[in-house]
């Protein structure tokens, strides 16, 4: 017999240690997140995850899937949280999406546009957060950075390189490179490394193929991130580079 | 800094990148400031990747990756600070120093900023010199203080009654006035062996004295079950919540009491090995306590095979570097492992995964030295004392508006009203329940009792009377949280900080009931779906103070509509001098002036007035 929980009321079967995420992709469904990664270990920081588990918050990221437990997860009360978060994040950073190269691909848009989130609605901070261009192919856009970690456990745990961290404390928090002059030039990092390619969103970018995809082509302009980011995460990112050679001539 | 000192403080943390905090601290006690190269040399010393190092030294208050001046003043800005007339004495430091706050001189000599509070409520205003604590201070201080510094005199030669703390112990019960000799309670415990021990601390009904009332027994007994290589004892003594300095008395007066409640422990749960985390704001306690704990080993009350009963445990003193979060026990064990003072995800809980990955007990300073009372009277005994579910007595740290402001040691069930007519307070207004993070209460509770299952409070009781405004508490209390979040989790990180914006404004006589609505909503976000404790209550005195308080935020709504944080006519300034324009035209009308004739006429329609952000949806 197979274990299952019940999620917005319907079942979904679970292998014993899985979380509530994983079973849930594995099922099609989708939880919002953004500093969950089918290929890492769980973070759970972006709170995007907040479900409701006997009506208790948890993250679907870090909570072990159990028999019987019911979960809410698309209710409009997490909704109308998931799209607070949101906007925590827009305002925190500086998010011009007209000009960011990653429009149409970021997980951050794409999660707002899913969410309804029609406004930053917050007084925005507008950090001071200079750009770094020093790698020959990477660009270091630190305006964007919602400090989900992924590229500092890809770095670490794929790349075996540290590369990346989080620095500061609170809304000082910031990502730093490995190196003293804190610029990617002078650290270890190559456009091939895992790294290179986990941010959701707009802040670690290969120079020369930006726009490849024009926008409007691009992974969330073709499926809502719910039917994209899921299980077919993976997939869809291959369909993605395959069209993006096709593009590239 | 010279290579060899360096060498030496390594080779005595044997380079283990755990010692990483303890490095760092040490480092910059010679140096100052942490160097970029000097940073890369630590990390090169340990073999970790420098972006760590990095990640830890940039973390803590204390710690400073950029010059900081030779001379560095951290006036303590908790409430009780500001009410002891601090923002002044800062101001006129500042103003003698020719300073501005935050900033280093530009000669580098010396830099004048606030810190959260520093635990010395009851015989403040404090501030911190170069690390050291200073009570007391008062305009003369601040001259004096001023013509030191230019003279470049150490502070190791200041006046040295500048840094006496007193206990002010106000009222004794039986944890002040236990009576023992160092050691006695840890015999009584080695004679009831683990398991009878266990069976005392049960039957005792003891809980947690830091704030969350967990079951000690429970804590003990999970631990003692879990499986790992070490076990570990760890006692917080980080002492971060503002209005809180009982920890520091029982430290600094009670230290072999707290040492055998230590050692207690570790024979309950089978550990070798403890250690104290001290806020870095208790330095000054530090080589006392050290000096305490070499005494004990050579009486054989610590060490190996304690009291010649073939029981070894030993003790070492970590020191934090100012983050309040590190007071949260598995923000406390990753700073204890050389790391920023994030929240680990929970389950598993430090009992079963704690330093090291090992099972760990986290307690508080007066949990242990309460398990070491009645390891010698017993359960019974302590049972007798408070209410059936808070059982025992309790420390109080009381401040504020009272004229005796100390420590005070009632059993459980003792009201409100009680500890304020001990302490000689008069036409009180309202008082905090535990600290910037729990309820504050109005006149009409007062005659609520200090219990778990009533006003629960980790100790730290601060109070206000009629003269104050409660206003400027929460505005102090959302600051507060907004420099100690440790940014892990976006609804703390972001959300903390809104709110700190959202009262700046309101100070500004620039809110209106809208701004209130959004720290309303902040609190439903925050409460549920922040990470760990410090954002789950970040906004719980705050939602206490708008609802118990409401007319002293409603004084300073600017409009009953929505403002803008920014003053639009003003921000127009640069372009009307460049323009040389500043006819009519070139000016937005008041806002106010606007609405009210609009409203005048009938025609009003404030949602149309809103702009689009006021329109989204509400939670
Ligand atoms: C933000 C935060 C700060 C805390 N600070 C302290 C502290 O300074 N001292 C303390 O004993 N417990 C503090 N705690 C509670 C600890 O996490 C933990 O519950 C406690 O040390 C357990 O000890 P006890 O069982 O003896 O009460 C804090 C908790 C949070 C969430
Ligand atoms: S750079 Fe990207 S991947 Fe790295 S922490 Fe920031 S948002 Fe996450
Ligand atoms: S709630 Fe605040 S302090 Fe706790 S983990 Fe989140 S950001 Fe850090």
């Amino acid at each position: 017999m197979n274990d299952s929980f019940l999620l917005d009321g319907e079942d979904i079967p679970f292998t014993p240690g899985q979380t509530v995420m994983q079973a849930a992709t594995a099922a099609g469904k989708y939880i919002p997140h953004l500093c969950w990664h089918p290929d890492f270990a769980a973070h759970g920081s972006c709170k995007l995850c907040t479900v409701k588990i006997g009506g208790r918050f948890a993250t679907a990221c870090t909570v072990r899937a159990s028999a019987g437990q019911e979960v809410e997860n698309r209710t409009e009360e997490l909704d109308a949280k998931r799209r607070t978060l949101l906007q925590l994040l827009f305002v925190e950073g500086n998010h011009f999406c007209p000009s960011c190269e990653k429009s149409g691909d970021c997980a951050l848009q794409a999660t707002a546009y899913e969410m309804g989130m029609l406004t930053p609605h917050f007084d925005h901070f507008y950090p001071d957060r200079p750009v770094d261009a020093s790698h020959p192919d990477v660009l270091l856009e630190f305006n964007r950075c919602i400090m989900c970690e992924l590229c500092v456990r890809a770095s670490r745990d794929v790349d075996g390189k540290n590369v990346f961290a989080l620095a500061g404390r609170g809304t000082k928090s910031h990502l730093i490179v490995n190196s003293e002059s804190g610029q990617l030039a002078d650290t270890d990092f190559a456009a091939t490394d895992r790294a290179a390619e986990v941010c959701p969103v707009g802040v670690i970018l290969k120079k020369r193929v930006g726009f490849a995809v024009p926008i409007g082509r691009r992974t969330y302009d073709l499926k809502p991130i719910s039917a994209a980011g899921t299980e077919g995460e993976r997939e869809d990112a291959a369909d993605k580079t395959a069209l993006r050679e096709k593009e590239a001539g | 800094m010279a290579t060899p000192e360096l060498e030496r403080i390594l080779a005595r943390h044997r380079r283990d990148p755990l010692q990483l905090l303890q490095i760092l601290i040490e480092v910059q006690a010679r140096e100052a400031w942490l160097a970029p190269a000097t940073l890369s040399a630590i990390a090169d010393a340990l073999g970790v990747p420098r972006a760590r190092v990095e990640s830890t030294a940039s973390f803590y208050s204390f710690l400073h990756t950029r010059p900081a001046g030779e001379f560095r003043i951290l006036f303590s800005d908790n409430i009780t600070d500001r009410m002891l007339g601090n923002q002044a004495l800062m101001k006129s430091l500042c103003d003698k120093l020719w300073l501005e706050p935050g900033k280093v001189s530009e000669d580098g000599l010396v830099s004048v900023d606030t810190t959260s509070c520093t635990g010395m409520c009851d015989q403040g205003p404090a501030a911190l010199a170069n690390g050291r604590t200073i009570t007391r201070l008062t305009p003369a201080r601040i001259d004096e203080m001023a013509h030191l510094i230019r003279r470049r005199v150490p502070v190791g030669d200041w006046p040295p009654e500048w840094f006496h703390v007193d206990d002010n112990i106000r009222r004794r019960d039986v944890l002040l006035d236990h009576g023992l000799a160092p050691g006695n309670a840890l015999a009584a415990a080695l004679d009831r062996g683990p398991t009878g021990l266990l069976g005392e601390i049960e039957r005792s009904g003891l809980r947690g004295r830091g704030g969350a009332g967990f079951g000690s027994d429970i804590k003990w007994r999970s631990c003692r079950d879990a499986w790992g290589d070490a076990h570990y004892v760890i006692c917080n003594a980080d002492e971060g919540e503002p209005g809180t300095f009982k920890d520091r008395v029982l430290l600094a007066s009670h230290f072999d009491l707290v040492v055998d409640g230590m050692c207690i422990a570790g024979m309950a749960i089978g550990a070798n090995k403890g250690f104290i985390y001290l806020r870095g704001e208790y330095r000054y306690l530090l080589d006392r306590l050290e000096t305490r704990l070499a005494q004990r080993r050579e009486q054989g009350l610590l060490g190996r095979n304690i009291l010649g009963r073939g029981f070894s445990f030993d003790i070492e003193i970590h020191l934090g570097a100012g983050a309040y979060i590190c007071g949260e026990e598995s923000a406390l064990i990753e700073s204890l492992e050389g790391k920023p003072g994030k929240p680990r995800i929970r389950p598993p809980f430090p009992v079963t995964n704690g330093y090291r990955g090992q099972p760990s007990t986290v307690n508080n300073v007066e949990t242990l030295a309460l398990a070491a009372l009645i390891a010698v009277h017993g359960g019974e005994w302590f049972r007798a004392i408070g209410t059936p579910a808070s059982t025992g007595t309790k420390l109080l740290s009381v401040s504020g508006d009272v004229e005796r402001p100390g420590i005070y040691e009632f059993p459980f069930g003792v009201t409100v009203a009680e500890v304020l007519e001990a302490a000689g307070a008069r036409d009180t207004q309202a008082v905090t329940s535990a600290g910037a993070a729990g309820h504050c209460l109005a006149a009409d509770e007062f005659d609520r009792r200090i219990a778990f299952e009533d006003v629960a409070t980790g100790g730290s009781i601060m109070v206000f009377d009629h003269s104050r405004d409660m206003f400027e508490v929460a505005r102090n209390f959302l600051h507060f949280f907004a420099h100690e979040s440790c940014g892990f989790c976006t609804p703390c990180r972001v959300g903390t900080a809104v709110n700190a914006r959202l009262m700046d404004k309101l100070a500004a006589d620039r809110g209106s009931p809208y701004d209130l609505e959004e720290m309303a909503r902040m609190h439903r976000l925050m409460q549920g779906a922040s990470h760990c404790g410090l954002g789950n209550t970040a906004t719980i005195a705050l939602e206490d103070i708008l609802a118990k308080f409401r007319p002293a935020f409603e004084r300073r709504l600017h409009s009953p509509e929505y403002e803008p944080a920014f003053d639009l006519d003003a921000a127009l300034t640069q372009a009307r001098r460049m323009t040389g324009r500043d006819d009519a035209g070139a000016h937005l009308g008041d806002n106010r002036e606007a609405l009210a004739a609009e409203r005048a006429h009938g025609q009003g329609n404030p949602a149309s007035a809103e702009p689009a952000s006021a329109k989204d949806l509400q939670p």
